[in-house]
């Protein structure tokens, strides 16, 4: 068995990016079938255009339409091709200096080899049939004869963003300390471990003990119950949202613990929910436990008398 | 060793919106730093050296922007240093940037922070669900609101304390043409408002905004061809970590521990008499009796009562936020420096309608993270003499 447990995360989002003037009439053009440069306060034409001159610092105002044929400067071969490139078969990436431009453009290639494919090579535009203004509008190709014209574009408005779906997948790795927390809760048990230093109870145990850079070592099993500190009633829905809400996230000091677990409080009124009540986990059934704080559904109210303010203050 | 005299001679910031669809990130950077060097007389070709914070990249899904942004900031040639400590960054890479004057290794720093939160959505970035963890977080609010709560409990504040805060910092966003919102509130209206995150309310909720800030730093021979330079008198940042045991989240050691060595560093023993205007990092209402405690402005339990006395308004004893704060406008990543090039505004007598009659020291505060990241600056009209 690996020391410690792991689990997939993924973080992903289709982000909405502004592009300004100056990308906005490139992307602009790449919509309408046209490949569109900017000339630079040294006289130079580059495309795509800065936002800012490097020389200058002010955004180009002179824009230059350009044929789209242009010269192959550098490239490099892309043998396994991954999710989200151009081409999902082999294919080249190649800079690019379009005639009538000074700059290269990073764009791919459509050959079958890695032969077909050197420097100097003349290469055209191959548009894309639906144009959105994005840099995927276009792939090149060999120049070899008559190019087909871009198709009519598909619409009028300038281009002033694009989404930029990002998705990002990680294995995430839980440290020794808090796998041995995690497998605990598999088994009904609360495992907290003590700072050899501080002598502090970390529920769950850490690889650093915050105050003294030590892993927490002496385990000591924490009982179930224990006194909710503070707490805020979630309202607010929000985007990637697991519990629906209204509901009732607090801090719950477990009795044994020297710092408070985050949890849910259900099984009584809202309102009613306050500083130094006392609560117990509910869990889940057994047969649907796994090494997961979630064993444990929420917690609610044991009946007790509150506690006393003076037991938990110093948790705030 | 001494540090060599500084100042704030160009301060820039962009109208703060909660989506700037007609400018990049590089453009919005650009308004900023524009105006903040035509605020100093100077153009980009004549800095030194070039300093970018901004929060988690997260919210704009763009890996380390200092990157791509480095040619339209104008760093193509020059030092380039990005600042990262969550929300606090805009203050903490002011302090960078004067830093690299303060050291004698540059004599003119532009720094810029920014962030563009309509890009994404910052409550889905700040609750990415952690595996085995139970997925109760719900964004700053979320994270924030069990503490109001605590603070409530420890001082015995009443409930409205922090609605007079909201209607107070809203209000004076009035006369800030640059922030983001701009409606006259009452009391009445932030209580009436929904709960978001009780007890946090919306209108007690800073905005999510889209807007960068920028300042132009520069050595004492520089600062002779300004009329008004901001002079930093005390730059401070400390850090703790979030969850220790026992920790006090209402009052943190670290932010204790900051003002304290910031005061002891401006000469200033008297931190209520002496500072003329306050920028605080407020970007839930009850921060500011909160802050208020833990900047030594008041006793420990006794930041609200200066709040309910109308002691932090315009006219009080300790203005806070005259601009309109964090409450008014949060481009997260700027927002720190905001507080920083206000209490430089406020110093230079540069505020226009929401100047602080006559302030001579200000200061600017910025925090981040689970209240673990603190970055603090006193400015004063007058060169300091230590």
């Amino acid at each position: 068995m690996s020391r410690t447990l792991s689990a997939p995360v993924t973080v992903a989002f289709d982000y909405t990016r502004s592009v300004g003037p100056v990308l906005g009439r490139f992307l602009t053009g790449l919509r309408d079938g046209r490949l569109v440069g900017a000339r630079l306060a040294d006289g130079r034409v580059a495309c795509p255009p800065p936002e800012f001159d490097p020389v200058s610092h002010q955004a180009p105002t002179e824009f230059v339409d350009l044929a789209g044929t242009g010269t192959v400067t550098s490239w490099t071969w892309v043998s396994e091709p991954v999710a989200g490139q151009p081409f999902d078969r082999p294919f080249a990436f190649a800079l690019i200096t379009l005639d009538g431009a000074d700059t290269p453009l990073l764009h791919a290639v459509d050959v079958s080899s890695a032969d077909e494919i050197s420097t100097g090579m003349r290469v055209r535009p191959r548009w894309g049939a639906e144009r959105a203004g994005v840099i995927t509008d276009l792939v090149f190709e060999p120049d070899s004869g008559t190019a087909a014209p871009a198709s009519a574009p598909t619409g009028t408005d300038d281009v002033t963003g694009i989404i930029t779906p990002i998705s990002l997948d990680y294995t995430y790795a839980a440290s020794p300390e808090e796998s041995a927390f995690y497998r605990g809760l598999a088994e009904g048990r609360i495992l907290g471990q003590r700072c050899p230093k501080c002598q502090k109870v970390y529920v769950p145990p850490r690889p650093a003990c915050p105050t003294d850079g030590v892993p927490t070592s002496e385990e000591v099993e924490l009982s179930d119950t224990g006194t909710v500190t503070t707490f805020c009633i979630v309202n607010v829905p929000f985007l990637g949202q697991r519990i629906a809400p209204p509901y009732v996230s607090a801090y719950i000091l477990l009795d044994g613990a020297d710092i408070a677990l985050q949890h849910l409080i259900l099984d009584i009124p809202v309102e009613e929910i306050r500083m130094g009540l006392r609560v117990k986990a509910v869990w889940k059934p057994r047969e649907e436990w796994g090494t997961t704080i979630e064993n444990i559904s929420h917690f609610a109210p044991t009946g007790e008398p509150d506690a006393d303010y003076d037991t938990y203050k110093h948790h705030l | 060793m001494a540090k060599k005299p500084a100042a704030v001679i160009g301060v820039g910031q962009t109208h703060h919106r909660a989506k700037r669809e007609d400018v990049s990130m590089a453009g919005l950077c650009r308004e900023a730093m524009d105006r903040a060097l035509a605020d100093a007389g100077m153009t980009l070709d004549e800095i030194d050296a070039i300093v970018v914070g901004k929060a988690p990249d997260l919210f704009e899904g763009v890996m380390m922007p200092e990157l791509y942004l480095a040619e339209a900031l104008g760093a193509a040639g020059k030092p380039l240093l990005r600042v990262h400590t969550a929300g606090s960054v805009g203050g903490s890479t002011a302090i960078v940037a004067s830093s690299l004057v303060q050291s004698g290794v540059h004599k003119k720093v532009l720094t810029v922070a920014f962030e563009k939160q309509s890009e994404s959505n910052a409550m889905w970035a700040l609750s990415v669900p952690v595996p085995f963890v139970m997925p109760v977080h719900a964004g700053a609010g979320g994270y924030f609101a069990p503490h109001v709560r605590s603070y409530i409990r420890r001082s015995g504040a009443p409930t409205h304390i922090g609605a007079i805060v909201a209607a107070k910092d809203r209000t004076n966003a009035l006369k800030n043409p640059y922030a983001h919102l701009r409606e006259e509130r009452t009391v009445d209206m932030v209580l009436a408002s929904q709960m978001l995150w009780d007890p946090i309310r919306y209108e007690e909720t800073c905005p999510s905004s889209d807007g960068a800030c920028a300042l132009v730093i520069v050595d004492e021979d520089v600062a002779k061809s300004s009329p008004n330079p901001a002079w930093i008198h005390g730059t401070v940042m400390r850090s703790e970590p979030t969850t220790a045991a026992e920790r006090d989240q209402v009052n943190p050691q670290a932010g204790r521990d900051a003002a304290a060595a910031l005061w002891k560093q401006a000469g200033i023993t008297s931190p209520i008499d002496e500072i003329d205007a306050a920028e605080v990092y407020v970007p839930f209402s009850w921060f500011e009796p909160m802050w208020l405690e833990n900047l030594g402005f008041a006793a420990e339990g006794e930041g609200w009562k200066l709040t309910e006395a109308g002691e932090t308004a315009m006219t009080g004893r300790i203005p806070f936020n005259a601009s309109g704060g964090v409450l008014s406008s949060n481009p997260i990543g700027a927002s720190g420096m905001l507080r920083f090039a206000e209490a430089a505004l406020q110093v230079r007598g540069a505020a226009g309608e929401h100047q602080v009659d006559g302030a001579r020291k200000a200061l600017g505060h910025a925090y981040g993270g689970g209240s673990q990241f603190f970055a603090m600056w006193v400015v004063g009209a007058e060169k300091p003499t230590n």
